[in-house]
């Protein structure tokens, strides 16, 4: 009975919104792409009709009385007031009904909690506020940070055709395999969410959580942290690239050769300019968020750095803040996030960008003597 | 409140202030109920305001006119108001105007400590809109305050923490009050299965107020001791846990959106047999299904918290849970219903907001249906889904209940008669509005916009613009709602002790507005 029901409505409703699918006034779920995600979509379309039959059923009544029993229309009022019978009716039918949703539903969610036997295994950590992705057995990792600009959302530029759910490096995973995604969080609550794919996990902070997706057709598929992370939480998309597996490895063999060269030697030394043209590209994706490409901040919630003490300071503490973050702030540690390099340049950069001018360069052997 | 002062003078010996201390002192419950009404409604504005702004900014894609941590420093204490500052204000303000009226109890329990509960509630309400203006602003985590995004945040988190107890302590003052006079100033012969329907939702919402109110002062005593004393309750690092804040937290949290609509229940169960002239189908039943939404309250907190991550075992059982509350609510639609069948109806102002509540509100039980099953819920979770459904079970289930109850009530409490023609206006234009505000919602939620951001990518621009309009409309429609009522107390047609024909209950027996103190000698119920 239930796979009739579920036969008719894959067969009816596609089709109903297909039409509207084309216009922006888009009124259902996202076109499911995985396995999990068509059984949700089915789930949702049958109990929201459903729904629908008792609101019909229920309302028609309703709206009956409402037309039939009125003292303007001279409908006296009849004093009953009890009926055990169908008072315990509408008791169970609503209980059976409850019942026979539950059935399907039960069996979503036990497919949904199964993650064992992945092909492959990704750790995703949310940070504020970008996404990290580390491949656990390729040991390829990058982070994924929105590419829309600032012009564009002050609307000082046109929007782009993915405005806001865009970003420089995307997610890249095989089609048809089974990949088990491993979440969590470097500092507050974030939410890994593709809706196409069926997967919303919360990222937390010290923990790891586990989903699964499988996509079945190739193509780029976009979401957003669902859970609010703080003030740039509605800009940390979320992008993910499903290729053939050709491609897949094309792409991976890619990553490799580039992490081994960007593996720079120890002992080189920079120049000042070398390192502030370098740390200012750094600056803007990972800082300016928060203190602003002009370095200013936003007074009473980010510090600015333009004439700050500890920019204008012993190099020493400079570094610490920026490696090893504030405790109880918002800033987090980026020894981590960002390699030797990038730490170098983006500190020699504020140490002489805007009203400061210390004149110092960082070199790589004084970030490396901190990390031990 | 005039006329009520001018008829007390040949019944009433005590001497009390007059002016503004008359208002700061009294022990008086019609006062205090006035009290009440009048802050919950200073309230409603200013969160209103800030939903207006926020949908003012939402309008369109890009920011145009607050800054991301405004606009989530705006969500977070529209929230907060909306919920301690309007509606739970209002419904202790009709407990307080109408359970010593219908119980036929000459005030209520612990006069004095009515007074105190009362006057908590405008300096944690200060403290709110002083965090403002403290550096870094307001707090911007939300009105769930998760950890560990509200550890992070500046001192106005703090001034939350605080007024949150202040308002904590207010609600445990006001349910032991509601309670005690419930249960032991019953006019002779009222026996419990013989109380007014309103009295039976405030009685067990009264119970859930003070079982869940500590746990919230819990929670956020914890975030404090978090954010200043070294305590690690919810950072991993330290061995704790920043999922257990949302546990403690929707343990008050679910059971709260309860208090917020039982005494709502309450209302229309007033309303609905009055204007249907004939007596609430199934009495009895109405009590049990309200005590068992109040009881299934407690074991479906997590259904909040879906995404969260737990066992198959936990989402099964907070699904199946969560389910069966529709059981019981399903009851009560019914029983409405059956009131209304084959009645004689009238649709004054009143009936009108009970009609829609039971229309509108049901919708929002619908998609709590659906937001149930958690594998629709997990594509749901923290979208405008949620936002919809919410919108739909507080503003028009909870919100409109206020509503009718003042049109219902208002003839009553001031002895004039509102002007029927407007209050029909408000309801149309409420329920017009509300609807393009948030049934579009919906849309958005199912294609993909999450709640609580800024900003939106341009495939949601025209339901967003649509929702801000009907948001406009419905913000502005309730000017009118202050017009009506301010116009009915300066200039109202007299009312009579029974404005309504089909009314029944103790207050009707009194002449309208009733006597500064009612009830000193106790009524017989037959």
């Amino acid at each position: 009975m239930i796979n009739i029901i579920k036969r008719g409505i894959a067969l009816f409703l596609p089709s109903l919104y297909a039409g509207l699918a084309q216009s922006a006034y888009e009124l259902n779920l996202q076109q499911p792409e995985t396995p999990i995600a068509h059984q949700i979509f089915e789930l949702h379309t049958l109990i929201l009709l459903v729904c629908l039959f008792i609101f019909c059923a229920v309302f028609g009544v309703m709206f009956y009385s409402i037309f039939k029993h009125r003292k303007s229309v001279g409908h006296q009022a009849r004093q009953f007031h009890d009926n055990t019978t169908i008072e315990i009716i509408w008791t169970i039918i609503p209980f059976f009904i409850l019942v026979g949703m539950a059935y399907p539903a039960t069996k979503t969610i036990l497919a949904m909690k199964n993650t064992a036997n992945p092909d492959m295994t990704i750790k995703v950590t949310g940070y504020q506020w970008k996404w990290g992705y580390d491949y656990l057995q390729e040991g390829v990792s990058y982070y994924s940070t929105i590419t829309t600009t600032q012009d564009q959302i002050y609307g000082r530029a046109p929007k782009d055709e993915h405005y806001l759910l865009e970003v420089d490096k995307p997610l890249v995973v095989p089609v048809g395999k089974r990949v088990r995604v491993l979440i969590t969080a470097d500092d507050v609550i974030h939410s890994w969410w593709v809706p196409a794919f069926g997967v919303k996990q919360d990222a937390i902070p010290g923990f790891i959580r586990d989903s699964w997706f499988e996509v079945e057709k190739p193509g780029i598929y976009r979401g957003q942290c669902a859970e609010l992370c703080g003030k740039d939480h509605g800009f940390m998309p979320i992008v993910v690239e499903a290729k053939e597996q050709k491609d897949y490895e094309i792409w991976l063999a890619e990553q490799k050769q580039k992490q081994a060269v960007t593996k720079v030697d120890v002992n080189k030394t920079f120049t000042l300019g070398e390192l502030k043209v370098q740390g200012e590209k750094v600056f803007n994706t990972n800082c300016a968020v928060c203190h602003q490409t002009n370095g200013k901040g936003i007074p009473g919630t980010f510090p600015a750095l333009d004439g700050s003490k500890i920019v204008n300071g012993p190099i020493a503490d400079h570094l610490n803040i920026v490696m090893n973050g504030k405790a109880g702030t918002a800033m987090v540690a980026f020894s981590k996030q960002l390699s030797d390099v990038e730490l170098a340049s983006v500190i020699t950069y504020e140490r002489n960008a805007w009203g400061n001018k210390a004149g110092d360069a960082i070199q790589l052997s004084e970030v490396k003597a901190l990390r031990k | 409140m005039d006329a009520a002062h001018a008829t007390h003078a040949h019944g009433d010996h005590a001497h009390h202030p007059s002016g503004i201390m008359r208002w700061v002192m009294t022990t008086n419950h019609k006062d205090i109920g006035t009290l009440y009404l009048v802050f919950s409604c200073v309230m409603f504005f200013l969160g209103g305001t800030m939903a207006m702004t926020i949908r003012a900014e939402l309008f369109q894609p890009g920011l145009q006119f607050l800054r991301p941590e405004f606009f989530n420093q705006l969500t977070t204490l529209h929230g907060l108001i909306m919920i301690f500052g309007a509606i739970m204000p209002a419904f202790v303000g009709f407990a307080n105007w109408q359970v010593p009226l219908m119980i036929g109890a000459p005030d209520m329990a612990f006069a004095r400590m009515n007074n105190w509960s009362f006057w908590l509630l405008p300096p944690a309400a200060l403290l709110l809109i002083i965090s403002f203006f403290v550096p870094g602003g307001a707090a911007a985590a939300g009105w769930t305050l998760y950890a560990p995004l509200s550890v992070q945040l500046g001192p106005g988190m703090d001034l939350t923490i605080f007024a949150i107890h202040l308002l904590g302590a207010s609600s445990i003052m006001g349910s032991i009050n509601i309670i005690t006079t419930i249960l032991n100033m019953r006019a002779p012969g009222m026996t419990l299965m013989k109380m007014p329907l309103f009295v039976w939702t405030w009685l067990i919402t009264a119970y859930l107020l003070i079982a869940i109110m500590p746990v919230l002062a819990g929670a956020v005593t914890m975030l404090l001791t978090d954010r200043h004393f070294g305590t690690h309750f919810f950072n991993a690092a330290g061995g704790g846990d920043p999922v257990l804040f949302q546990h403690v937290f929707w343990f008050f949290g679910h059971p709260e959106v309860y208090v917020m609509i039982l005494p709502g229940f309450g209302i229309i169960s007033q309303i609905i047999p009055t204007f249907a002239r004939k007596p609430i189908f199934g009495y009895s039943s109405m009590v049990y299904a309200t005590a068992s939404i109040a009881i299934l309250s407690f074991i479906v907190w997590a259904h909040h918290m879906f995404t969260v991550g737990m066992p198959a075992a936990g989402q099964l059982f907070f699904m199946y849970a969560t389910m069966l509350i529709a059981v019981p609510t399903g009851v009560k639609v019914f029983n409405w219903l059956a009131t209304m069948w084959r009645g004689s109806l009238t649709f004054e102002t009143p009936m009108l907001f009970a009609v829609g509540f039971i229309f509108v509100f049901t919708m929002g039980g619908f998609t709590g249906l659906i937001l149930a099953i958690t594998p629709v819920d997990i594509q749901l979770q923290d979208t405008y889904y949620v936002v919809a459904h919410f919108h739909y079970v507080m503003v028009a289930g909870s919100l409109f209940s206020i509503f009718g109850g003042i049109y219902y009530w208002l003839p009553k409490w001031t002895g004039k008669m509102y002007d029927e023609t407007l209050g029909k206006w408000h309801f149309w234009l409420s329920m017009i509005f509300f609807n393009i505000a948030f049934f579009v919602q919906h849309f958005l939620g199912l294609a993909g916009m999450p709640r609580r951001i800024p900003d939106y990518a341009p495939q949601f621009a025209e339901f967003n613009m649509i929702s801000s309009i009907g948001a406009f409309g419905f913000g502005l429609s309730q000017l009118l709602f202050l017009y009506i009522v301010i116009k009915c107390i300066r200039s109202g047609e007299k009312a009579g002790a029974k404005p309504w024909e089909g009314a029944y209950g103790l207050e009707w027996t009194l002449p309208s507005p009733p006597p500064y103190h009612t009830f000193e000698t106790p009524p017989q119920v037959k």
